[in-house]
């Protein structure tokens, strides 16, 4: 595997360096349809001429420009960038107005460095900040073509719009099963853009920094672009139902599924004999959730009895929440006629988590399904390796049963020469 | 069954590939001239990323020491490999945020989960430490029980194969949420000696994206064992012959 994907990248990379080298103005043959894809959303909003970055010597803007300017630079040659301003274009008072300003700069594709710079190079703070609308705008940019899809957002304040709330935006964009992850990037410390921010971030998997150099913001957008260029196994949706004989039939691979607080949900996974079924399940904590939580996976016969289980549970800040389960159909040495014919298991996925009563229920926590099915050598053996023995014990043992042996042979022989001298 | 003329097969074998696999990469490097896109890695090879979930977990190598810079509040993700056989220690140290940015303490965590996403304890170690407010670095530590290569199915003794690394910020006042640190992370395996050399075999879970480890999933065919059981066959056999001679002995002096 490591072999081929360094192979691969390294032809990827050589043609990469050719079609550069031949073709450097040719950008529409730039990077293949899956390539990942990354928006910066900046906030262009009247706040940005606060002049606190690097110290005080340095306004937002100017800030954010140069920091872009970097990133355009170092942009991977297989990453779509894209940017999109917010409140750039509308200085009125008109709430209705000013928060539907929100419009895409550079378009998501192939950078051309000059233009994009050059794009950058106008932008002046004006508006007003509307960031759930611009996130919106953002996905739409994105597209849903394969690939990574990521969003990073700088912005110095809350949101100033009120609707639609950003962070159930993000919720809700996340939810859509397209694989977008949103991360923030903060320019003022006030607390309530931290909670916004954080919130935003924590509903996509996304990460939040606050910013105070541009230099620690040049780096960190570029670590982020950097990020979606990493391979990633994109999981399949799938819906699991309420009871195991209406459960979809789920196949080796990554899933992935929704489910709101105290649901199980149930999958059935095909089991051949002489396999292993292997089952990892997260449940993200993707919103404000109460202190204590846990999660339970279970495997289940078609006949309903439990074959083995899961579970894990937790107190305090978390991500997710994961646990994990075997089952082998029959071992090799086994004579059972059972474990001779494939079965169905049933995979029923739950969790503990709860939320204070003001936390939205919709839509649900994500969960994550990892199945594998592998033939496996599930061989008992002896518990010591190759049962093999060890320790004064067993010399002492081995040496009294050889002085035995010895011995009781002797004396044999003895008995037998005087028996024979005898006759 | 574990059979010892197995083990020195798959040996060669997977030294084989190494081989082939050491060719192939330094020829595709060669013809890349330039690392590849995807491995961001330091002078020495080593990570200078993390991963932040399951899935994109960095991987990294036993001894490997693996750096990465992100903000407080990150979660913060590697895998590495362990065989059977070996007792995985993990290490982390923070750089934390200067002090007059900090409100109050934190308390970082180190938590490992074995190829299937279960937590696997720590037998000592400190995987969970506050810092104070002028501290300038915070260091976990967490080592795991012995890799078993078998276990029960309903067991979640630690087996062979991918083991993921979680680092995070548990504990901290909202106001020092976003914060840049710097990680250092480092995974090592101790033999654990021929008093926990096992038998059985199970495929290595997990290990898709990770490199197997040098004595192979299922540990090294030799153990001390062989040393213990030879030498009592040996002593039995000796003993055998001294008692035999003590029998024979009478009657030498008998015929004189």
């Amino acid at each position: 595997m490591i072999i081929r994907k360094r192979l691969a990248a390294g032809a990827c990379a050589l043609l990469a360096a050719l079609a550069g080298g031949i073709a450097p103005a040719n950008a529409a043959d730039g990077p293949p349809k899956d390539s990942p894809k990354v928006e910066l959303v900046l906030d262009v909003s009247g706040s940005m001429r606060a002049q606190d970055v690097d110290g005080g010597s340095r306004t937002r803007m100017a800030a954010a420009k140069q920091a872009f300017n970097e990133v355009i630079d170092a942009v991977p040659a297989d990453v779509r960038l894209g940017i999109r301003t917010l409140g750039a274009n509308y200085a009125g008072d008109d709430k209705e107005l000013g928060c539907r300003d929100s419009k895409q700069l550079y378009r998501v594709g192939p950078v051309d460095r000059t233009e994009a710079k050059t794009a950058v190079a106008t932008l002046q703070p004006t508006g007003w900040t509307p960031i759930g609308y611009a996130l919106r705008g953002a996905d739409q940019d994105l597209g849903t073509d394969g690939g990574t899809r990521r969003i990073v957002l700088i912005t110095d304040g809350e949101d100033s719009c009120g609707q639609p709330d950003p962070c159930d935006v993000a919720r809700e964009l996340a939810a859509k099963g397209t694989h977008l992850t949103i991360d923030t990037l903060g320019l003022a410390q006030d607390d309530k853009t931290r909670e916004q921010l954080s919130c935003i971030a924590e509903a996509t998997g996304g990460t939040y920094s606050t910013v105070r150099h541009t230099k620690e913001l040049s780096g960190r957008i570029k670590q982020l672009v950097r990020r979606a260029e990493t391979p990633v196994e994109t999981p399949k949706p799938v819906q699991g139902a309420d009871a195991c004989s209406k459960a979809p039939e789920i196949g080796a691979g990554l899933w992935t599924d929704r489910e709101t607080f105290s649901e199980h949900r149930w999958y059935r996974v095909n089991v051949k004999p002489g396999q292993e079924l292997r089952t990892s399940v997260s449940i993200g904590a993707d919103r404000a959730v109460d202190r204590d939580y846990g999660v339970l996976v279970r495997a289940v016969s078609e006949g309903g009895q439990e074959l083995v289980r899961g579970a894990e549970s937790g107190s305090g800040r978390t991500d997710v929440i994961s646990s994990g389960l075997r089952f082998p159909n029959g071992q090799s040495g086994d004579k059972d006629e059972k474990g001779k014919e494939s079965r169905t298991v049933c995979l029923e996925v739950s969790s503990s988590f709860s939320a204070p009563a003001n936390v939205k229920r919709d839509p649900g926590l994500p969960v994550e399904l990892a199945v594998d099915l592998v033939d496996a050598p599930d061989n008992p053996s002896d518990v010591a390796a190759f049962g093999l023995g060890r320790g004064w014990v067993l010399l002492g043992v081995l040496a009294l049963t050889g002085l035995i042996a010895g011995l009781v042979w002797g004396w044999v022989s003895r008995w037998r020469v005087t028996v024979w001298r005898a006759n | 069954m574990r059979l010892p003329f197995k083990a020195p097969t798959t040996r060669a074998a997977s030294a084989a590939l190494l081989a082939a696999a050491a060719l192939f990469t330094s020829a595709g490097a060669a013809a890349a001239a330039s690392p590849s896109p995807s491995a961001s890695a330091g002078e020495d090879g080593a990570p200078t990323e993390a991963g932040t979930g399951f899935r994109t977990a960095t991987v990294l190598k036993q001894g490997q020491k693996a750096t990465a810079d992100a903000s407080t509040g990150d979660y913060l993700y590697w895998q590495f490999p362990a065989g059977a056989g070996q007792q995985p220690q993990v290490k982390a140290t923070v750089n934390l945020p200067e002090a007059a940015t900090r409100h109050g303490s934190a308390v970082w965590q180190l938590d490992v989960y074995d190829g299937l996403r279960r937590r696997q304890a720590c037998t000592s170690g400190e995987p969970t430490k506050r810092a104070s407010e002028q501290d300038t670095s915070v260091t976990m530590t967490c080592t795991l029980r012995t890799v078993r290569p078998w276990a029960e199915r309903w067991a979640n003794d630690p087996l062979p194969g991918a083991y993921y690394i979680r680092l995070t910020l548990t504990d901290a006042p909202d106001r020092d949420h976003g914060l840049p640190v710097k990680a250092e992370v480092e995974a090592t395996a101790k033999d654990a000696g021929g008093a926990r050399a096992e038998g059985g075999e199970v495929a290595p879970l997990h290990a898709a994206a990770v490199k197997e480890p040098e004595d192979g999933w299922n540990g090294s065919w030799w153990s001390d064992r062989w040393a213990w059981t030879v030498g009592g066959a040996v002593l039995g056999a000796l003993a055998a012959i001294g008692g035999y001679v003590l029998t024979r002995h009478p009657r030498r002096s008998a015929q004189q």
